[in-house]
């Protein structure tokens, strides 16, 4: 009941939205301009065959793995420029750099490298996740509290022991932050490759309906990744809640 | 026996030193109370007996060793608690004998013994939020003995609990200080907490950079009672020692 209750107001809005874009859909009625909310149901369930077995698995497969190494490279990379600030001083401007650089600009050119395989897709995900998780849990690192170092330090802690005992717990709520930021982004990363060239995936489906003026088409996809963004980022939060207990105590 | 000689020391950010040529020294087993206005220098001697900080000119000794030599000698407990809120309590409390790599089943031994000792022993699978200030304190407490330190530096421990805690922890410092007889050295903004507690105060009175602290003994033995601080010539003790405080306070 009280779940019920605290989200009424989003809920609320989401309705309005719903229902203010079924009576403009309405009003124009041209489907391959704008199809209604009810159309593009409809139209997820006609072509739930195709999108669920095998575009989803596709777009699913690129995020989760562009997802993966980005946590890696991030995580060690953030591990890195904590441990020695010469690092920090030679790669951070490369990182930030990395985001100046537009998505949509690079990623033919992967596919120019790398052809239709699902590693041009991946080198997108990687590119677009890959900042907000280095810069997020190094920010971190660096939130680490002075007195609670210092306090290790006449223990006779180690740089080590102060890493992980210290500066690694401190991060873990900038970790869950850096993925729940990730995970949108890796799914736009990965529908940008597959629109500009892929032979699955949601983003290349989407396309493809774009081509036979199906609107409702165009858009059933975009729901689906949508809803499967809003559920991993659902999961992500549910299991921080369980693991940081003490986020407010920091 | 600690023993400061001609020590100097300034933050290189400041334009002033905060102490030129001071020397003094504390006996083994002494409760030593460091009084002085905001800002003196009083956690400064903490941080360089620690190791935080090194001296411009000048030694800290412990028992004639360079304390630059000596490990584990010194154990710090600052105003917060500073407990970590990600580990239990027993595991917070176990922290400095983790770090000096102690056997699991001493640790847990000692974790049991020292909680009990400081009256949390329910309290071992805790998390910090689940306790109160007073209990914070009492567990950072425990923290601070299990570094196994003969020496312990105490910043403000109390000043961020109410009245009738800090009252409280005050006759329960006393109680672990009778039992552990460990060299305590504590720093506070409060007078009558320092003669009530101390066996010497040291009051530091010089404007920036400070010299030297003017000792003095509290005319009162071991165990203490809170009425023992109406007696007159604690009360006089009392007067004396805020009339030299003001001096030094600018408003």
């Amino acid at each position: 009941m009280k779940y019920l209750k605290e989200h009424i107001p989003s809920a609320s809005v989401v309705m309005g939205l719903l229902v203010f874009w079924q009576i403009v859909a309405m009003i124009i009625d041209a489907a391959y301009i704008l199809p209604s909310p009810i159309g593009v149901l409809v139209r997820l369930w006609e072509l739930r065959e195709p999108l669920f077995l095998v575009h989803l698995p596709a777009t699913a497969g690129v995020t989760s793995f562009g997802l993966l190494v980005s946590v890696v490279l991030g995580l060690g990379l953030a591990c890195l420029m904590d441990w020695n600030p010469k690092i920090e001083k030679a790669l951070y401007p490369v990182i930030i750099a990395s985001q100046t650089i537009p998505t949509t600009a690079i990623a033919p050119l992967f596919i120019l490298w790398f052809g239709y395989s699902i590693w041009s897709k991946v080198l997108v995900t990687i590119l677009i996740t890959f900042f907000p998780i280095a810069i997020t849990v190094f920010d971190g690192f660096k939130s680490t509290k002075r007195e609670m170092e210092e306090l290790l330090i006449t223990y006779g802690a180690t740089k080590r022991d102060i890493f992980f005992k210290l500066k690694l717990p401190t991060a873990l709520p900038n970790f869950f932050s850096a993925i729940k930021i990730a995970i949108p982004l890796s799914v736009i990363g990965a529908a940008i490759a597959e629109w500009l060239g892929a032979q699955a995936g949601l983003g290349y489906f989407s396309k493809r309906m774009m081509t036979q003026l199906d609107g409702a088409g165009v858009f059933a996809p975009i729901v689906l990744l949508s809803v499967v963004a809003m559920l991993a980022v659902w999961l992500v939060t549910k299991l921080e809640q369980k693991i940081i207990t003490w986020r407010k105590e920091l | 026996m600690l023993q400061f000689e001609g020590v100097t020391f300034g933050y290189p950010t400041d334009e002033l030193n905060m102490m030129e040529n001071l020397s003094f020294s504390v006996n083994k087993g002494a409760f030593v109370a460091v009084i002085g206005p905001s800002g003196c220098g009083k956690s400064t001697l903490f941080r360089l007996i620690n190791g935080l900080e090194v001296a411009d000119a000048g030694t800290i000794t412990i028992e004639g060793e360079d304390v630059a030599k000596k490990k584990n000698f010194s154990a710090f407990m600052p105003q917060k608690d500073l407990l970590f809120p990600w580990r239990t309590i027993g595991k917070n409390v176990a922290l400095p004998m983790e770090l000096t790599k102690a056997p699991k089943d001493l640790q847990e031994k000692r974790v049991a013994e020292v909680l009990e000792q400081v009256g949390l022993s329910g309290y071992v699978d805790k998390f910090p939020n689940e306790l109160s200030g007073g209990m914070k304190q009492r567990a950072a407490f425990a923290r601070t003995l299990l570094s196994g330190a003969e020496m312990l530096l105490l910043d403000e421990p109390f000043s961020a609990l109410d009245y009738l805690t800090r009252v409280e922890m005050q006759e329960w410092l006393l109680q672990q200080y009778s039992h552990f007889h460990k060299t305590i050295l504590f720093i506070t903004h409060d007078v009558e907490e320092a003669i009530f507690l101390a066996k010497d105060i040291y009051i530091i009175t010089d404007e920036r950079p400070f010299a030297q602290m003017e000792k003095i003994p509290v005319p009162l033995s071991y165990p203490r009672k809170r009425e023992d601080l109406k007696h007159p010539d604690i009360v006089e003790l009392k007067e004396s020692l805020i009339g030299k405080l003001r001096k030094q306070v600018v408003l």
